[in-house]
């Protein structure tokens, strides 16, 4: 007989890598609804135990209490005492806590108990408390706590198998062991007791190393150093934009240049005609523009999870609390925002953490600002059209300082919407408290990083085959149709609804400088950002004949004024647009009004930054 | 002036200087003036291990206006303004 579907939750505070297990048990079969924060969203995932039971298992947001004062926490308490709509009770809640450090894991454990559900503590990464020289006794452990306890190494092959046997151990008598749940909020005096007891079973269990371990106090001397530490995130971040714009360059040549040879192989193979047009300046010019910015976002998320996993994420935004203070945003609201140099979405699911309301609107507010990795096809290929590649002070890589000033642009005007907000918007309010653990610094692991940046590789490539192969689609029709009439001597593209379309916007953005193409290639760059590229790649391919598909970059270059370019830079570091991300304010804020506000400002912003842009670059004698 | 730790005097660990060792005496949320209410506050400074007779140290200092704070809590680093850290009195 077929088993039913064994539930199981992962519980933890933050930093007890929850999240190293939940992809050690399950590998790729995992289902994210939606855009994956760093575990904000739903992450599902399956695996099978040795006795062959099917498992589903989620990883549920950290959190040091049942209390619930962030929507995160929230979830979680929910989820655990069976209340989340939609969801199903667990059968076995893992508590997952890293041995290096019990101790606010074991009083959240008894706050658990309380709920009554079928639990195991995970003792995770218990290699790494052993080589500090932390012994824990598992056995006492275990009888005081009264629950089992497994001990296990996420990052290690075979590291969880104690923890699947316990599985199948633990589900085959489970119907026995149902308690009823007397779980309450608790009050101060009941939080305080059972943080005691917390402290009592540890030391009674747990035997601690006479020194405590060294490296993270070596690397924080000079990390959080109220100057040098600074620096360091400066330097971090400065690197981590030249690698993007320097480093991935091989890998995007080989994509471009395989991308053409399917290009020039459809025409060889195909007659004349709509079908080799659609397939080679539709699809494959299309897709293949935007999918050639894959290593660009490998890159910036590998930064990103590689900085997440070390420990460093938490020192920035130490770091970064009064600084950002000053602008009128949260400590907390610098994770959101670096994610946001990924993508806006992640960054705004991830202001979950901001348990202020205020402080979380003005983070989604200016989160848009950061730039996305979206922008950077439009930046890369703008920029290597019209920026020479030389090298400044002898060192520097003219294209790649550009690439900071644009990322600095974002960032500034972002503190400054920010300032403005404070000052004129929420002026009567006390500033929320920000406390935050410095978990101690861990080899990121490569399993781990790995994972992560398949989830999200997946994602971008599954958008570029769904949604921008879509708008290509109706890009390529608009700009093909209504064909010439036969004897035309003017491009096929002049008489197209495209060109319709473009010139009866070309009034309004004449002044930016922008001509009809780039209005064309605007419209579907609000289903997502990085389709402007391949619609420009679309419109003057068909214009301009085979030559020019090859080459956007150099058609750019005549076709477009330094003026022009610069503008469309400009433009680009404010305009909304992107379609998901006003979708995703308008459901984080449950507001439409405040979706309106973000399209409203961003682009009020935009077509000023490009008009000023514009007519200084004319002025100098860009035009 | 004696400084033995029998007779240091109680002090709220938000006016501590970088290197100030101690222990909690108790908290007293009433005396941070934080965003937070008075229940609110202690619920959190205590589910980050800030309890009574827990040592602290003092290991680092923000830039601007030395805020905030990274607290060492027995094993734990924990980052906390000053304004917070008002209301945990040490001696």
């Amino acid at each position: 007989m077929e088993l039913p579907l064994l539930h199981l939750a992962l519980v933890g505070t933050p930093n007890s890598g929850k999240t190293s297990l939940f992809n050690a048990l399950t590998g790729s079969r995992q289902k994210v609804a939606n855009y994956p924060g760093v575990t904000v969203e739903r992450k599902e995932g399956f695996f099978v135990t040795p006795l062959g039971r099917q498992v589903s298992v989620v990883d549920l947001p950290g959190t040091y209490s049942l209390r619930g004062r962030s929507p995160d926490e929230e979830i979680t308490r929910d989820f655990v005492l069976g209340k989340a709509s939609g969801e199903t009770v667990p059968d076995l809640v893992l508590c997952v806590a890293d041995s290096t450090n019990l101790r606010l894991t074991i009083r959240l454990l008894l706050e658990l108990k309380r709920t009554g559900r079928p639990m195991v503590l995970v003792l995770n990464m218990f290699d790494i408390a052993a080589r500090r020289g932390i012994t824990v006794d598992v056995e006492r452990l275990a009888k005081e706590l009264g629950l089992p306890v497994v001990t296990s190494i996420a990052v290690r092959k075979g590291g969880t198998a104690d923890l699947l046997k316990l599985t199948d151990e633990i589900s085959a008598k489970l119907a026995a062991e149902a308690e009823d749940n007397s779980w309450r909020a608790l009050s101060v005096a009941e939080l305080r007791a059972t943080q005691r007891e917390a402290d009592r079973i540890i030391a009674d269990c747990v035997s601690l190393p006479a020194r405590p371990d060294t490296w993270t106090a070596r690397i924080d001397a000079v990390v959080l150093h109220p100057v040098g530490g600074l620096v360091v995130l400066a330097l971090i971040l400065f690197v981590m934009f030249q690698a993007v714009f320097a480093w991935a360059q091989p890998a995007m040549d080989l994509l471009k240049s395989g991308f053409d040879m399917l290009g020039e192989f459809v025409q060889a193979t195909l007659p004349d005609g709509l079908l080799q047009s659609f397939l080679q300046n539709g699809v494959i010019a299309g897709v293949g523009s935007v999918i050639v910015f894959l290593p660009q976002i490998i890159l910036i998320f590998l930064f990103i999870l590689l900085l997440e996993d070390f420990g460093y994420m938490a020192r920035a935004a130490f770091l970064m609390d009064r600084i950002m203070g000053g602008a009128g945003l949260h400590g907390r609201a610098f994770i959101p925002l670096l994610s946001s140099f990924a993508c806006a979405i992640p960054g705004i699911m991830a202001t979950r953490v901001i348990d202020n309301k205020r402080d979380r609107l003005t983070t989604i507010l200016i989160a848009p600002l950061m730039t996305c990795s979206a922008r950077i096809p439009v930046y890369t290929l703008i920029i290597s059209a019209f920026i020479p590649a030389r090298d400044v002070w002898g060192f520097i890589n003219l294209q790649g300082l550009v690439m900071f000033g644009l990322y600095a642009a974002g960032i500034v005007s972002a503190l400054a919407v920010s300032f403005l907000i404070k000052f004129f918007m929420l002026r009567d309010y006390a500033p929320a408290p920000f406390m935050l653990e410095l978990p101690d610094y861990k080899m990121p692991r490569l399993k781990s990083i790995v994972i992560g940046i398949y989830t999200r590789a997946k994602m971008f490539l599954v958008r570029a085959g769904t949604t921008i192969f879509s708008m290509m689609v109706l890009i390529w029709f608009l700009a093909s149709f209504p064909q010439p009439p036969a004897g035309a001597t003017e491009p096929a593209i002049d008489f197209s609804l495209a060109a319709i379309i473009g010139k009866a916007l070309e009034p309004l953005l004449a002044p930016v400088g922008f001509n009809w193409q780039i209005a064309v290639a605007l419209i579907p760059g609000m289903a997502a950002r990085e389709v402007a590229v391949a619609a420009l790649g679309t419109v003057y391919a068909i214009e301009g004949g085979k030559e020019a598909a090859e080459q956007i970059g150099q058609v750019l270059a005549t076709k477009w004024s330094l003026a022009t370019a610069l503008s469309m830079l400009a433009w680009y570091i404010f305009a909304p647009q992107c379609a998901s991300t006003l979708a995703v304010i308008r459901r984080e804020t449950g507001s439409w009004a405040w979706m309106a506000v973000t399209f409203t400002y961003m682009l009020v912003l935009a077509y000023a930054a490009s008009l000023v842009t514009y007519n200084v670059a004319v002025a100098l004698g860009a035009g | 002036m004696t400084d033995t730790k029998d007779t240091r005097p109680h002090m709220p660990l938000g006016l501590a200087q970088r290197g100030y060792t101690g222990v909690i005496q108790q908290l007293s949320a009433r005396q941070a003036g934080s965003a937070l209410s008075d229940i609110e506050l202690e619920s959190r400074l205590i589910e980050l291990g800030f309890v009574e007779g827990a040592r602290v140290e003092v290991l680092h200092e923000g830039l601007v206006g030395r805020d905030p704070i990274a607290v060492r809590v027995d094993s734990i680093t924990i980052a906390v303004r000053r304004r917070e850290a008002m209301a945990i009195i040490v001696a």
